[in-house]
């Protein structure tokens, strides 16, 4: 089984093979019609290699063997060369980096036998768990890539637990959508670019996933960006659709400069390392500086900023509705956004670390994360288009990720975005499926209502994500909310005490619970329907993926069963904590073993309070549109002036949009690149003219005054003389011979005076 | 075969396009068919050598001169025909033999107004001999010779065969850059002088430059630095590139932009830095800042452009402040992405001026305004065209990123010596750059791609998609940067024993 | 007998001789003045000669020897110009004023 694990870079592989073939062939050889006929069994395989290959990793850490990083190819961390080398003194001598690598080298050593020691601290109870997980090795495997410096660097694939669960959402995930769009997307006019990018999508995000290091990381991350950028101006024949497509791909731009620089801080930080395994190692066992750390996990936050739709650069999320519905399933649930919170999950030493999250009460990524969990919640209230208001709530939702990572509660996270995952995707293809009846309209408001008779499978698996979402028991969502509720560490041993966060979420969970189910009235009740023709259920290829999500959302939850529930009663052990025990990896890549790291266990009043403002939440919604028993609240704008100031904020979207768009880009477009080019035509060109225009005329100086005055002036007056002097002598030169003969012997004898003179 | 290659191969290349050259001459004028015939003949020829001399290179001993040859020249003066390649030299005069056979192809129906092949196609030849001689002369004065011949056969182009201010733009072009020539010919001379060195050989030169003071080697490296800074171009010598861009026929900005920036750039290593490692010392701070200038005022400059080939040229000056911002960091991490930069570029930005050209060649016009619906009108080429502009904002996975992401990288870490503040903060800000990059090239795409062709456009019959001829001078170049985009290591792997040996003198 | 009254004939010959050079305008009168000129050195020529050895005397017969050729020629252009012009008169012949 253990082929599975160190041959996982097929499973991205395989995808991209899909890009390349439909690209080639897929229009000449399958016609306009048929390229799912390349991309769908492509990604089924990779959807079976990866299940094969979380089998294989749940065997793996079933069955341990060898020390903590005994799995690690040598050539991939130098972390592990430093240990593995016989004679580390041997590199001592090639500065200091090769130094530090040696000392994290012995440190990993220690770590092994001080196992016992730290265990015995915990509860009882745990010692086992702790056992278990110091022994979970990543799978890494890599090639060289190419040499610069005294480096080599090296690309390749790092299996562990987390990048198995996002494997098999991924491949899962897409491959829901690649089948839904075989009917949704059905008669497209691009209907081969569109497989085409899907695959390459599917391709990079699992890319990305199975990085091994952070520069791949990037490639992987970057490669994302651009598939987003093609699916969502995939009809880019229209303009806001293109402008949403350069909104997301620029505003991802921004994030990815704090991408950039917290990778390089990170490299240089780690030794001149990429290497996820030595970054983590350095991160977490102190060998790196702490300002070096902060300053990463910084920039890094930007990345995740822009990437997962976090506040302030969250705006690009809604505009890419601008693409196929699928497409959006795709990037709110699987690939894209999430890559934000994997990267954190990734590299969870760092920002541990970097922001000390361990016994803190606030800090960024809680800030970020709790801000963004309410303000998103907030837009979706204001929206008209079932699409924009999924959008938002997974703007919000990823805040609840990013605070349960900012609060130390790294597994809740990942198990929210697992569990989200498959809600969303069912929720966006449910919205699908309901624009796909209702003629191709997203607005709830206007051209939907009455749906849920005509359309009993989608209102049904639609309900069901949205219970999920809303944060209902049994439903998948409430577990892992409820899992970073506690992980807050209000009412209980958390790893902080982020007060604020646990505030913040619960306003936000009151929301989501309240603005879904303004979708659900609108789109399935609220009378009669409202729009074009005749709406009908979808056919069987779009409800059977929402089934398959919807039933997930109902069961999935089973994989994290907390240790004990409501009233102390503890489901039998072999149950529980799956998730966290295969996901989670431990050992001296990760926190876990830290002090500071403890996992919240279930709290039956954070459970209680949860679904207290969920159901609140629901019930709010009921009496407002069901009963009309909110009368004071309706058409609360207009009533009241504050109230309407609140809503023109929310809906311009907090001017977010209008400061980026009209005042930033606006401003770098014209003035500022205007100013720019003047400056280079008039000043620097000016220069540069000038200097020629100087030149010429210095030349025309030159040539007028002193070249054709004074030098030419000798020259010429030379010739004057001459002639002047000439046509004076001429006077003598009369022809007469006489008068030569005078002159002559005039000349004869004023000569011959002379002589007699001077010689007598 | 293979003594002949390794006394005479590099001869054989920098020659062979002259030898072409001659034979047309004898050809006469009205034989057009003829004449494309022969030039493209030697110019592949030469290509071939030159493959064959990739296959022949020595990789394990890339930092050392390979293929040299070495004959007195010119008594007098103690100049000597030196030549030879190395790791960094190499990529370069392969990038030069092949975008000139691609550039010919090209031609073969697209000679520009107001035609005269023969002409146009000697001028290629002349200039092709002129560019792989500057990169592998080991001989001061040899370089110059070289350099020197590749600026009359662009001036001609331009401004024979240009726009409408070709006149302009070509007399700027030769003067600004003979400007530069006159005071790096000063600098060499003080450099034989100074130095007391026995010839003008580069390895020669190296050895001695130590005992000249300081101050005298700053203002050599200064001379040095104006000369080649014009050619590369670097803010803010930089204001003859878009007009001579703009004006040049597509095939002359196409090595324009390929080679002839990129000897700039190569001067800056193997002269500059390769020869007087100190002042480059002194010089890498200004060097940093001028190149970061040039990354954020070139993006601008090109948000201003409302004509697609200036804009084209103006990234020109960005791409080039990302090398020399690689070079300004003297260590081997920032002069290997150089390296790689340059090619990139070269590959990069002929590619993009291709299809300017081309484009020009339908819509007689690249006017961004009146542009739109690429992808509608000819789909291939508006794909071209974004995949273009992925490389060209440096894309992970496409070559331009492998020249960019590790400048920057190198940035954080300078050579001893540097302040690390200064660079880090030029590497902050060159990474805002790549955001700007994004947005002119993602806009330039939007408003010439997509969307619905324009009124004026809209039955023209004009608009084809890539014809065959177009598809051969293309494909190569786009192979090569998916593949360098994919393997860096094809061109970091020749590099790096070059850039090492450079980099060991500077402390890097 | 003295050398001086030789002196003084010849060169009152010889200043006649110049006078109608210079003052003669009939082109045959200038011509026979050059004649007294040249028979002016003659005399003087001779009278060396009488005293000094006989090369003076072989002068003397050179130059009539010359003389008669010069006379010869000088009559000939005289000719010439006669036939061209119609007359003889030098003041009219400034073809040669600059």
């Amino acid at each position: 089984m253990d082929w599975f694990l160190t041959h996982a870079w097929i499973i991205p592989a395989l995808p991209a093979l899909g890009f390349v073939l439909i690209l080639l062939f897929g229009k000449r050889f399958l016609g306009p019609t048929r390229a799912h006929w390349i991309g769908v069994p492509l990604i089924a395989v990779a959807f079976v290699l990866s299940i094969c290959t979380g089998v294989a990793w749940i065997q793996h850490t079933n069955d341990p063997h060898g020390g903590p990083l005994a799995d690690v190819q040598e050539e991939c961390s130098r972390t592990v060369q430093a240990t593995g080398s016989e004679e580390p003194a041997e590199h001592a001598d090639e500065g200091p980096t090769e130094g530090h690598a040696a000392a994290r080298g012995r440190s990993v050593a220690q770590e092994d036998h001080g196992t016992e020691a730290t265990t015995t601290q915990e509860g009882g109870e745990e010692h086992a768990e702790a056992e278990k997980h110091h022994d979970t090795q990543p799978v890494v495997r890599c090639v060289s890539w190419f040499d610069t410096g005294d480096h080599s660097f090296t690309i390749g694939t790092l299996v562990d637990g987390q990048a198995v669960m996002l494997l098999f959402v991924v491949t899962l995930i897409s491959l829901l959508v690649h089948l839904y769009s075989t009917d949704y997307v059905n008669g497209d006019r691009r209907y081969t670019h569109y497989y085409a990018f899907l695959s390459l999508f599917t391709s990079s995000m699992l890319f990305f996933v199975l990085a091994e290091n952070t520069l791949q990381m990037m490639v992987g991350w970057e490669l994302v960006g651009v598939c987003s950028f093609a699916l969502i101006g995939h009809w880019w024949e229209e303009k806001p659709n293109s402008d949403a497509a350069l909104k997301a791909f620029i505003t991802n731009r921004v994030g990815d400069v704090g991408l950039i620089v917290g990778v390089i801080v990170l490299f240089f930080g780690a030794g001149q390392s990429f290497s996820i395994i030595d970054i983590n190692i350095g991160a977490n066992e102190g060998l790196m500086n702490h300002t070096v750390l902060l300053v990463a996990s910084c920039c890094l936050i930007t990345a995740v900023m822009s990437k997962s739709g976090q506040f302030v650069l969250h705006t690009w999320l809604p505009d890419a509705m601008a693409g196929p519905t699928p497409v959006s399933a795709l990037i709110h649930a699987a690939t894209m956004v999430v890559a934000g919170i994997y990267m954190v999950g990734r590299l969870y030493p760092v920002f541990f670390e970097g922001l000390a999250i361990g016994g803190s009460s606030i800090n960024l990524l809680a800030l970020v994360g709790g801000v963004t969990a309410v303000f998103g919640a907030l837009l979706a209230f204001v929206q008209k288009d079932i699409k924009k208001v999924l959008a938002y709530s997974t703007v919000s939702q990823l805040g609840f990720m990013v605070t349960a990572l900012g609060v130390g509660a790294w597994t809740a996270a990942m198990f929210h975005l697992f569990t989200h995952a498959m809600f969303k995707a069912c929720l966006f293809l449910g919205a699908g499926s309901l624009s796909h009846a209702s003629h191709h309209s997203f607005n709830m408001v206007d051209d939907m209502g009455g749906l849920r008779r005509v359309m009993p499978r989608t209102y049904w698996t639609y309900l069901i994500g949205t219970l999920a979402l809303a944060g209902i028991i049994p439903f998948a969502g409430f577990w892992s909310k409820d899992e970073i509720l506690a992980g807050t560490g209000s009412a209980n041993e958390g790893v902080g005490n982020y007060h604020f966060a646990l505030v913040m979420l619960l306003i936000g969970a009151f929301c989501t619970a309240a603005y879904m189910t303004r979708t659900i009235w609108y789109a399935f009740y609220n009378g009669e329907y409202k729009g074009h023709g005749h709406p009908h259920e979808s056919g069987p290829v779009i409800t059977w993926p929402l089934i398959v999500l919807a039933a997930l959302t109902c069961v999935i939850w089973l994989v994290n069963i907390p240790t004990k529930f409501f009233f102390d009663w503890r489901p039998p052990e072999s149950f529980t904590l799956k998730f966290e025990h295969y996901v989670e990896p431990v050992g001296p890549f990760f926190p876990g073993s830290s002090d500071n790291f403890t996992h919240a266990e279930f709290n039956g009043w954070i459970a209680a309070l949860s679904l207290l403002v969920a159901g609140g939440g629901l019930l709010a919604g009921y009496l407002f549109y069901w009963k009309r028993a909110l009368k004071p609240l309706e058409n609360l704008a207009e009533k009241s002036r504050l109230a309407a100031f609140f809503k023109n904020i929310l809906v311009n979207k907090y001017y977010f949009d209008w400061l980026y768009t009209d005042v930033i880009v606006h401003a770098v477009k014209k003035p500022i690149a205007a100013a720019a080019y003047w400056f280079n035509q008039k000043v620097l060109d000016g220069v540069v003219d000038g200097a020629g225009k100087t030149a010429v005329a210095s030349g025309r100086f030159v040539y007028d005054k002193i070249d054709q005055g004074v030098i030419d002036g000798v020259v010429n007056g030379t010739a004057v003389v001459a002639t002047e002097s000439g046509g004076e002598l001429r006077r003598t030169q009369t022809g007469r011979v006489q008068q030569y003969a005078a002159l002559f012997f005039a000349a004869a004898a004023i000569l011959a005076g002379i002589f007699v003179l001077v010689i007598g | 075969m293979n003594d002949f290659l390794h006394d005479w191969g590099l001869a054989v290349i920098t020659f062979l396009p002259l030898v072409g050259a001659l034979v047309m001459l004898l050809i006469p004028k009205t034989e057009e068919q003829t004449h494309k015939l022969v030039a493209l003949g030697t110019s592949l020829a030469a290509f071939a050598v030159g493959i064959w001399i990739l296959f022949e290179f020595n990789y394990d001993a890339a930092e050392r001169m390979q293929f040299t040859i070495d004959r007195s020249w010119i008594e007098l003066i103690n100049s000597r025909f030196i030549m030879g390649v190395d790791g960094i030299s190499l990529p370069l005069v392969v990038l030069t033999l092949l975008i000139v056979p691609l550039c010919l192809i090209y031609s073969l129906n697209h000679i520009p107004e107001p035609g005269n092949p023969k002409a146009f196609l000697i001028l290629i030849l002349i200039l092709e001999t002129g560019m792989v001689g500057s990169f592998v002369a080991q001989d001061l004065i040899l370089f110059f010779v070289f350099f020197e011949v590749v600026l009359l056969p662009m001036y001609f182009m331009i401004g024979v065969w240009g726009g409408e201010q070709r006149q302009y733009a070509s007399i700027k072009f030769f003067l600004y850059t003979l400007f530069g020539s006159a005071l790096m010919i000063v600098s060499f001379l003080a450099l034989y002088w100074l130095t007391g060195a026995d010839s003008f050989g580069m390895a020669d030169l190296a050895a001695s430059s130590g005992g000249i003071s300081s101050t005298a080697g700053f203002l050599i490296f200064g001379g040095m630095f104006i000369g080649f800074g014009i050619k590369v171009p670097i803010f803010p010598f930089h204001t003859w590139l878009p007009d001579a861009h703009t004006q040049a026929p597509t095939v002359g900005s196409v090595i324009l932009a390929a080679v002839l920036l990129k000897l700039g750039t190569y001067g800056f290593v193997r002269i500059g830095i390769g020869i007087l490692p100190d002042p480059a010392h002194d010089w890498a701070p200004i060097i940093a800042i001028v190149a970061t200038i040039g990354i954020i005022y070139g993006a601008l400059g090109c948000l201003a452009q409302t004509d697609m080939k200036r804009l084209i040229a103006f990234s020109s000056v960005a791409h080039m402040g990302f090398v020399m911002l690689g070079i300004a960091t003297l260590t081997d991490y920032g002069i290997n992405a150089a390296v790689f930069g340059m090619v990139a570029h070269g590959l990069i930005t002929g590619m993009l001026f291709f299809l300017a050209g081309s484009m020009k060649d339908r819509y007689h016009t690249l006017e961004i305004k009146r542009l739109g619906g690429l992808l509608v009108q000819a789909p291939r080429m508006g794909w071209i065209l974004g995949f273009c502009a992925m490389a060209s904002l440096g894309l992970p996975g496409l070559a331009g990123f492998w020249g960019e992401f590790p400048a920057i990288l190198a940035a954080y870490q300078p050579a001893e010596g540097l302040s690390e503040t200064l660079f880090r903060t030029c590497m902050v800000i060159a990474a805002l750059g790549t955001v700007l990059a994004a947005g002119y090239l993602l806009w330039l795409l939007q408003r010439t791609a997509f969307g619905t062709p324009k009124e004026e456009f809209e039955n023209n019959s004009h608009v084809s998609d890539v014809s065959p001829t177009e598809w051969t001078a293309w494909l190569p170049l786009l192979v090569l940067i998916l593949i360098l985009g994919f393997l860096p290591g094809l061109m970091f792997d020749v590099t790096n024993p070059a850039v090492q040996a450079i980099s060991s003198v500077t402390g890097g | 007998m003295l050398l001086n009254q030789f002196l003084l004939l010849s060169a009152a010959l010889f200043c006649i001789g110049v006078y109608g050079v210079l003052v003669r305008r009939n082109g045959v009168l200038v011509l026979m003045s050059i004649e007294m000129i040249l028979n002016a050195v003659n005399i003087n020529l001779v009278a060396f000669g009488t005293f000094h050895g006989i090369a003076g005397q072989v002068f003397a017969l050179f130059v009539i020897a010359v003389a008669a050729a010069e006379v010869g020629v000088g009559l000939a252009i005289i000719l010439l110009i006669y036939r061209n012009s119609r007359s003889i008169d030098i003041d009219q012949l400034d073809e040669l004023k600059g």
